[in-house]
């Protein structure tokens, strides 16, 4: 039942119509268990991020040849690494890394798998045959062997971590924008918009663009969750930050050779943050998802 | 109780959205006795399918019958546990949804989902395919055996239409509830579609609940009918009684919505109904309708109706039903700046075409077939005039549109001139001065408006790119520009989804006229509109007409429409223009048989005694269009093998009105006029 008709008399009702679907939009969301457990969790790591260097008791680089290997305890709550080092410290403050370079791999693999979605489905035919085979050769590749020509071509950093998610995204993100923009520009705005003698990349960017954006924003909150588990994947291959900064993904590859010898909190932890971080921005992602699509 | 088929008593049913209760129907009562036929009609938003949802207890999860109760057949429906409702819907009452396309599985034959009804039944496989096809025969679907084994998609929507219906009534249900049956249809297969449900009926005594927005289908085939608004019954009575004397002035106000059949615009305006349906949900005091009723009076607003009784099984939810026929007129100060009663029509110039079309072509290829959309049309457009564009789907109206848009190129060696200029194919190739001479509005409003930006912004891009505005000229110019279509500008920060179809409809319209076009292409622009909504856009874009002078292609499947608005008509069939003439000659005759066809396929409430002929089948593959007169398949007044073989000419019958038939006009003349209609002897097509 399709109710198409407001009253004449409530205008205020109508001008304010719009902020009132925003706050539903967000109303809903906090209702949402689902969410606010994800959000909560994602606040704690992002303080975790701002503040962590000046919460956490000790200095997360302190070497202190007394304390290798020593189990959590009331001094040390995680424990200590090979080093002496104060776990705790170690994995609070590693989140800092992790929360920079993930959000802004998916930003770049976003900003870059929209606009190419947007020129595959607007253009169709031999510029999407064209990008289209691109985009395919290019999802055949292998995560790590793209990775591995970065590092060759970059040098292994954070800034090459970027660049190597936000370009494996990037046909992802694009494939789902020009299926969406595919149905949009069918539609009888773009035809009134050529109409008026609009050029292209005003009809893709002004006209189309705004109306593929809620995919384009469940799309980014999906792979943020993936950015995560990938960043934390090249940098156990050493693909990232080099030692000695504190990162959960190197932290598990110096480390997990020592688990056999009994010393199992030394990668425990990291994993535990890695897979909190991960579920909470999974859970955030689908409750946005589903109040979009509600 | 067990006589009736259906009661309803004091019925509430509301919805839970985001948690907040929103009442859609209102203490809704009505009955429908063992075989009769019982309309529920009302405009979009006023609980029509709620209703008919909750009376099989299929509403949506967030839907529940509040109070009341519905019973079919002696069940009480709303104390049926699952496997008893299953038995009901199973073997008791059978429903039919507006779009055929949706109600069959695409990926199971047809024989197989018709036989699936008598299987649940009990009948055994073999037994059950065989009785499917006799119900496909039953419901007069042409070829039921090689219907049995074909698909869902390889089928028309009149076809599928029948094959629902089919499985509808293989139950032999003593309850059909139909709700907009006909709606998807093109006009020549609702007519066919309504004759089968009317003949349908009789042969299994089924009880219908027959649900529309069409005053004129329900009136056609309901005994009683129950006028629905913002979810209360508001009239209800014996049909033709209801429409003929209303005693509700919601009801008066929707019949004089409608185009009578003498109306043009040149001398009658259209009456309207002011203000919008109060949203779902709304605390109303009083009187549901007092806000937008021209009779109101304090008690209205204070005092809630109840369903008076007034008589001859009638009743009414109106403290003054006695007076409903007095409900004013709503034509305010500014309408009437016109001359006199009428909307003052400009007198268009005859001399003049705007746009003259020559030759024009159009061929899609479609997997290796050549798809002739348009076959050599030629067509004038005059200054100021309006001519209107009529067909069935499929006929070639909106390729038309379309190719003078701009929007889809024509075949080579057609050409469309525009004040004598030649324009480019397509709309990239053109000037500024011809975009801006040539403007069209789109049937949905949804679709033509960008969703994500405001009035302001639709409608402000225009005028600064068509209309070469800027700044504070701007400015002035779109609040003029709004005013023209009685838009107020508080609606310039919304955005469409904020706004009702009609205003939706009235920016499409500003924005069209933002670059003063020569010319509008009217694309079925009120067909997604309800008839009250219709009348106030058919007024607008009479004054702008007369305003602006403008001249518009309008198309429409609705011809009652057509007749109102138009100076001069085109049929066309199949890509090709069959009659085209002055408005008044095409429709007072001599027609073309697919004109009068066309004619005698709408049903209309000022003329429901008419004797009607009607066209068997549907409009044939524009693929593997007919050889000799494309129409000849379908055509009852087919004269022989010329039909056949050779394609007539267009003829001239009297000055500018032409006619592709190979009957002599004199002979037309006086088949249609002196004799009358005749039944089509043609076979079906397809």
């Amino acid at each position: 039942m399709s109710i198409d008709a407001l009253p004449a008399q409530s205008a205020a009702a109508i001008k304010s119509g719009r902020r009132e679907l925003r706050s539903e939009m967000l109303h809903e969301l906090v209702r949402s268990k689902t969410f606010m457990v994800g959000a909560g969790i994602i606040l704690f790591w992002v303080l975790a991020a701002v503040l962590g260097p000046t919460l956490v008791p000790q200095d997360p680089y302190a070497q202190n040849l007394n304390l290798i290997n020593h189990a959590p305890s009331s001094a040390h709550w995680f424990g200590t690494d090979q080093l002496g080092r104060d776990m705790f410290a170690r994995v609070i403050v590693g989140a800092r890394d992790i929360l920079i370079v993930a959000p802004l791999a998916t930003l770049i693999g976003t900003v870059l798998g929209t606009g190419l979605g947007l020129v595959m489905g607007y253009f169709r035919g031999v510029t999407d045959d064209i990008i289209s085979r691109f985009v395919e050769a290019f999802l055949a590749l292998p995560v790590v062997i793209i990775a591995i020509l970065g590092v060759v071509a970059l040098g292994p950093s954070n800034g090459t971590v970027i660049a190597v998610i936000g370009i494996i995204f990037a046909p992802l993100i694009a494939r789902t924008v020009r299926s969406a923009v595919l149905l949009e520009r069918e539609l009888d705005y773009v035809a009134a918009a050529r109409l008026r003698g609009e050029r292209s990349p005003y009809i893709m960017f002004v006209e189309i663009l705004p109306n593929v954006l809620s995919p384009v924003m469940v799309e980014f909150t999906v792979r943020l969750g993936y950015a995560v588990f990938a960043i934390v994947t090249l940098s156990f291959l050493g693909f990232g930050i080099q030692p000695p900064s504190p990162n959960w993904g190197l932290e598990i590859a110096t480390n997990y050779g020592v688990v056999a010898a009994g010393y199992w909190w030394e990668v425990l932890f990291d994993a535990l943050a890695i897979a909190t971080l991960v579920v909470g921005v999974n859970m955030v992602a689908n409750s946005i998802e589903q109040v979009i699509e509600a | 109780m067990s006589a009736d088929a259906l009661t309803v008593e004091h019925v509430e049913v509301a919805y839970r959205v985001r948690r907040r209760e929103q009442l859609v129907l209102r203490d809704v009562s009505f009955h429908v006795a063992r075989g009769e036929s019982y309309g529920l009609v009302g405009e979009s938003g006023c609980g029509k399918s709620t209703m008919a949802l909750a009376i099989v207890r299929y509403l949506a999860r967030n839907g529940y019958v509040r109070s009341g109760a519905i019973s079919i057949d002696g069940n009480d429906v709303l104390a049926l546990g699952q496997e008893q409702l299953r038995q009901l819907r199973a073997s008791t009452v059978s429903m039919v949804y507006q779009e055929p396309g949706r109600a069959l599985n695409p990926s199971i034959n047809v024989g197989r989902q018709v036989a699936e009804v008598y299987e649940i039944a009990g009948v055994g496989h073999k037994q059950a395919l065989e009785r499917a096809e006799q119900m496909l025969a039953k419901v007069q679907i042409s070829d039921p055996s090689g219907v049995m084994d074909r698909y869902p998609h390889q089928l028309s929507g009149g076809m599928l239409q029948r094959a629902v219906i089919a499985m509808a009534l293989a139950s032999e249900p003593s309850l059909l509830i139909l709700d907009e049956p006909t709606t998807a249809l093109d006009a020549t297969v609702e007519a066919e579609v309504l004759e089968l449900i009317q003949g349908l009926r009789s042969e299994f005594n089924t009880s219908l609940l027959f649900i529309s927005h069409n005053l004129a289908v329900i009136a056609k085939m309901c005994d009683r009918v129950g006028v629905l608004y913002a979810g209360e019954l508001v009239e209800e009575g014996p049909a033709l009684e209801v429409f003929q004397d209303p005693r509700h002035p919601y009801t008066v106000g929707l019949l004089r919505c409608i185009p009578r059949r003498d109306a043009t615009r040149g001398r009658h305006r259209l009456d309207t109904i002011a203000g919008f349906l109060p949203p779902p949900g709304a605390e109303v005091s009083g009187c549901i309708f007092a806000d937008r009723c021209g009779l109101v009076q304090e008690r209205c607003r204070t005092e809630d109706p109840p369903l008076y009784e007034i008589g001859g099984g009638r009743g009414s939810r109106c403290h003054f039903h006695e007076l409903a026929q007095t409900l004013p007129r709503t034509i305010d100060l500014d309408d009437s700046a016109g001359d006199g009663e009428g909307n003052g029509a400009p007198a268009p110039d005859r001399a003049q075409p705007v746009i003259r079309a020559r030759n024009v072509s159009k061929t899609f290829h479609q997997s290796g077939h050549a798809v002739r959309g348009l076959a050599g049309v030629d067509v004038d457009i005059l200054a100021g005039e309006t001519l209107g564009l009529v067909g069935e789907s499929g006929s070639g109206k909106t390729t038309l549109a379309r190719v003078l848009m701009g929007l889809t190129a024509s075949d080579p060696g057609g050409t469309v001139e525009l004040d004598e200029a030649p324009l480019s194919a397509l709309a990239a190739g053109r000037t500024i001065v011809q975009e801006k001479a040539l403007q069209i509005v789109f049937q949905n409003p949804d679709s033509a408006l960008n969703r994500r930006h405001s009035v302001r912004r639709l409608i402000s891009r225009s005028l600064s790119k068509l209309g070469g505005y800027a700044g504070e000229q701007l400015n002035d110019r779109l609040l003029a520009l709004i005013r023209s279509v009685n838009l107020s500008e508080r609606y310039l920060p919304m955005r469409p989804s904020q706004l009702s179809g009609g205003l939706k409809q009235r920016v499409a319209i500003a924005r069209a006229f933002a670059g003063d076009p020569r010319i509008v292409v009217c694309d079925e622009p009120t067909s997604a509109l309800d008839v009250s909504v219709q009348a106030a856009i058919l007024n607008l874009l009479t004054d702008l007409q007369r305003d602006e002078h403008v001249a518009y292609l309008f198309i429409s499947h609705d011809l009652g429409v057509v007749q109102y608005l138009a100076d001069r008509i085109a049929v066309l069939y199949l890509g090709r223009v069959m009659e085209i003439g002055p408005a008044e000659e095409v429709f007072a005759g001599p027609q073309h048989p697919y004109t009068e066809a066309l004619l005698s396929a709408v049903p209309r409430l000022d003329d429901l005694g008419r004797q009607r002929i009607t066209l068997q089948g549907e409009i044939p593959s524009a693929a593997d269009p007919p050889s000799g007169c494309p129409f000849h398949t379908r055509c009852p007044r087919k004269i022989g093998e010329i039909c056949e073989t050779t394609e007539p000419d267009l003829l001239e019958e009297s000055p500018g009105h032409q006619i592709r038939c190979h009957i002599p006009l004199p002979e037309l003349r006086r088949l249609q006029i002196d004799e009358g209609p005749v039944e089509s002897s043609a076979k079906p097509a397809g």
